[in-house]
């Protein structure tokens, strides 16, 4: 099922202005050949002032598609007609709090249809100059006739050119294979040769948190993500003690707006002991804590350090049964 | 009152006989079947006796002929891949515009790789035109693959003929019978079938695991190699729990067989001739003498499937479309489209498929349910006047289309 509005629901539950106006004085047919659907609209315009007094339509569609009318005809009512022809049939999917993408093709039939209304009203002709095709990029919602065209114009020839000019490609991917497709067809057309791109891991930009890393697990290569930071040269024992402190120091405001706090402990090696309490220990977010505090001291210290969350309690009794 | 599901050609109800016989191999009963040991050596004991109980139900002439998968897809693409790779020198298939896309588009993409694909017309009923399908196989078709059934409309085809037309001529016959097993009886032993593919979900096993049978002798290439599952037919561990289940889902549908053709077909009949009775300009689509017991599809004109479906989901009634708007594919249904349907009535088509669950009430609530709704949606079509549609439909409603 698709995942629609409750203000789509509504409008195609209890849709507003159905049926023809009485007396109207301006007609759109429209349709969409990609799925069928079509669309009436009526209007009644004042001819003194151009204001659209009555709006109704008359729909053969899905949900979407009778909701969209619904709400074009709520959206043009006391509109001038010039007022109106500025509604895009974005402004229609946002008057109905979004709409799936394969759906959108519905709000674009009901800025045309109030076009085609406009131009009937004015005694102009209506042409249709867009073109629908297959749905290609669900991410983007955007066609093969659209992705064909722009190939074409721009002379395009990668899946990266697609995406760069269309967006479509530059979601979820899983449409890559249809974009290639279209492009060894596009490509043959003009006598070229279509080469896919090498296989090629995406290079991601450093993360900043590291998310949920736990921290008792073997850590390979930790730092080799990560550009080299600038490494304090020739730092003492006690000016790294010192920085390190400086970062809890940092941080602590943060976790304390949270009710809670870190404190270090100890500083043997590369491990640094802290304890954390209130709101983060124990809370499921902790871990991530611990990654970004452990994040903010590789980049002070310059070199590659854990840190290591410890209960503090359980700590201290330890320390006594050895004493 | 409770929702009454009619959409059983999309998927069944997993049968509570068939949950409490997967329950123990999810928990005590884990081993890995292929193990020499007690854990595995039971579980394994109980997978022959899961694929006895599918071979039954088939009527196939020996257990080995049946190749657990992991659903009606990849056994469908297991058998046409096998028949290519097992005779490289042919390189055409057979196949009808009103397929399954799990075998349409793998059609497609290998018509993409040079290999020749024919698709057999239907007419307005849907039916195949078997002179024109016998004037196509020659030395050079690797495959045939038709479907038992149709989803959409139920109606069946002539598939003995159609095997026995293919084995006469030399060629490899594959049929998907995905929506035809458990509710027509088959009987595989002596067909000129040599692949068939079933889905366990469709008959009240669990998702996730379907079948091929392959006739003993019949040449083979394994799509997905590796282990020695499945005598090295099927690599990858076996999906144990949703097999057992499958076996015992075959053996209720043996038993509910009579049933299902009798009383489940009473129940689609009466639901036909209620809603027809009621709503003007509905018409049923396919083969109406020639179809599964449980399938009925109605055209309802000047409407669409997807508004109808969601009024009817409101008031607890599951069906499903084939209207554009409801596959997201954005395609009108091909089936529809392949019967020469005009497209007022092809969008509002709806797809009533029961099963023995189903009672006599359920079906009386449907008929009293669905004239209101598809009142409801003509007054806002353009194509319906006060009383009916406006004269001359075609003309009177001509919208520019995009």
């Amino acid at each position: 099922m698709w995942d629609y509005s409750e203000t789509v629901k509504e409008h195609f539950y209890n849709p507003k202005n159905a049926g023809a106006v009485e007396q109207a004085n301006a007609v759109g047919d429209v349709g969409s050949i990609s799925c069928g659907d079509a669309l009436r609209l009526t209007l009644k315009v004042d001819p003194e002032n151009e204001v659209i007094l009555d709006a109704g339509f008359q729909t053969f569609g899905c949900g979407s598609a009778i909701a969209s009318s619904s709400a074009l005809t709520e959206m043009v009512k006391g509109k001038t007609l010039d007022e109106a022809l500025t509604i895009t049939n974005q402004d229609i999917a946002d008057f109905l709090d979004g709409l799936p993408p394969e759906k959108m093709h519905c709000s674009v039939m009901g800025r045309e249809a109030l076009q085609a209304a406009v131009a009937n009203y004015r005694g102009e002709e209506w042409v249709d100059d867009h073109e629908e095709g297959a749905l290609i990029c669900k991410c983007f919602a955007i066609d093969d006739v659209m992705i064909r065209e722009t190939i074409r114009e721009n002379s395009l020839s990668s899946v990266e050119d697609v995406t760069n000019y269309t967006k479509a490609g530059g979601g979820c991917s899983s449409c890559h294979e249809g974009i290639e497709n279209i492009l060894i067809e596009e490509l043959a057309a003009r006598g070229e040769v279509f080469v896919a791109a090498h296989a090629k891991g995406k290079k991601k930009a450093p993360k900043k948190q590291e998310a949920l890393v736990s921290l008792e697990m073997p850590v390979a290569e930790p730092a080799a993500a990560e550009p080299a930071p600038a490494a304090p040269a020739g730092m003492s024992a006690f000016q790294r003690i010192k920085k390190i402190e400086a970062v809890i120091e940092e941080i602590r405001p943060n976790l304390q707006a949270d009710r809670g706090d870190c404190e270090l402990l100890d500083v043997d090696g590369k491990n640094i002991y802290v304890s954390l309490v209130g709101a983060c220990s124990g809370c499921q977010m902790a871990a991530m804590t611990v990654g970004g505090i452990q994040q903010k001291m590789i980049e002070a210290l310059g070199e590659f350090v854990k840190v290591i969350p410890v209960d503090k309690a359980k700590a201290a009794a330890q320390q006594q049964a050895l004493a | 009152m409770s929702d009454i599901y009619l959409d059983n050609n999309a998927t069944t109800q997993c049968d509570p006989l068939v949950v409490e016989a997967m329950l123990p191999y999810f928990s005590e009963q884990f081993g890995n079947p292929s193990s020499l040991h007690s854990f595995g050596n039971k579980v394994g004991f109980a997978l022959k006796k899961a694929r006895k109980s599918v071979q039954k139900l088939l009527g196939a002439e020996h257990e080995s002929e049946i190749i657990f998968t992991s659903c009606g897809s990849e056994s469908d693409s297991t058998a046409i891949m096998s028949a290519l790779r097992a005779q490289p020198e042919r390189r055409t298939i057979i196949t009808t515009v009103v397929e399954h896309p799990a075998v349409l588009n793998l059609c497609e993409h290998l018509e993409g790789e040079g290999y020749t694909v024919h698709r057999l017309g239907v007419d307005a009923k849907g039916r195949l035109d078997l002179e024109e399908y016998k004037s196509l196989l020659s030395d050079d078709v690797a495959v045939v693959s038709v479907m038992w059934a149709n989803n959409e409309t139920g109606t069946i085809f002539p598939i003995m003929e159609m095997a026995t037309m293919a084995d006469e001529a030399g060629v490899m016959f594959h049929t998907d019978a995905v929506q035809a097993v458990g509710k027509i009886p088959i009987e595989l032993e002596d067909s000129p079938i040599h692949m068939l593919s079933l889905s366990g979900h469709k008959l009240h096993a669990p998702k996730g695991v379907g079948v091929l049978y392959l006739k003993r002798g019949t040449r083979f290439r394994p799509l997905l190699r590796g282990g020695h599952q499945e005598r090295g037919r099927r690599a990858g561990t076996e999906n144990v729990t949703a097999i057992i289940g499958l076996g015992v889902a075959a053996e209720l549908a043996m038993a509910n067989m009579a049933h299902e053709n009798t009383e489940v077909k009473a129940l689609r009949d009466r639901l036909q001739e209620g809603i027809l009775a009621a709503v003007p300009n509905a018409f049923v689509t396919g083969d109406p003498d020639n179809r599964l017991p449980n399938t009925l599809n109605i055209a309802f004109e000047y409407i669409e499937g997807e508004a109808i479906l969601l009024l009817l989901n409101k008031v607890g009634i599951a069906a499903s479309s084939g209207s554009a708007c409801t596959s997201g594919s954005l395609e009108p249904s091909h089936v529809m489209k392949a019967m020469g349907i005009p497209y007022t009535a092809a969008h509002g088509t709806v797809r009533f498929s029961l099963s023995r669950y189903n009672t006599a009430e359920e079906v009386e609530r449907v008929i009293e349910s669905v004239p209101p709704i598809v009142a409801q949606l003509r007054k806002l079509s353009p194509y319906w006047g006060e009383n009916g549609p406006v004269e001359n439909p075609d003309q009177a409603f001509a919208p520019v289309y995009a």
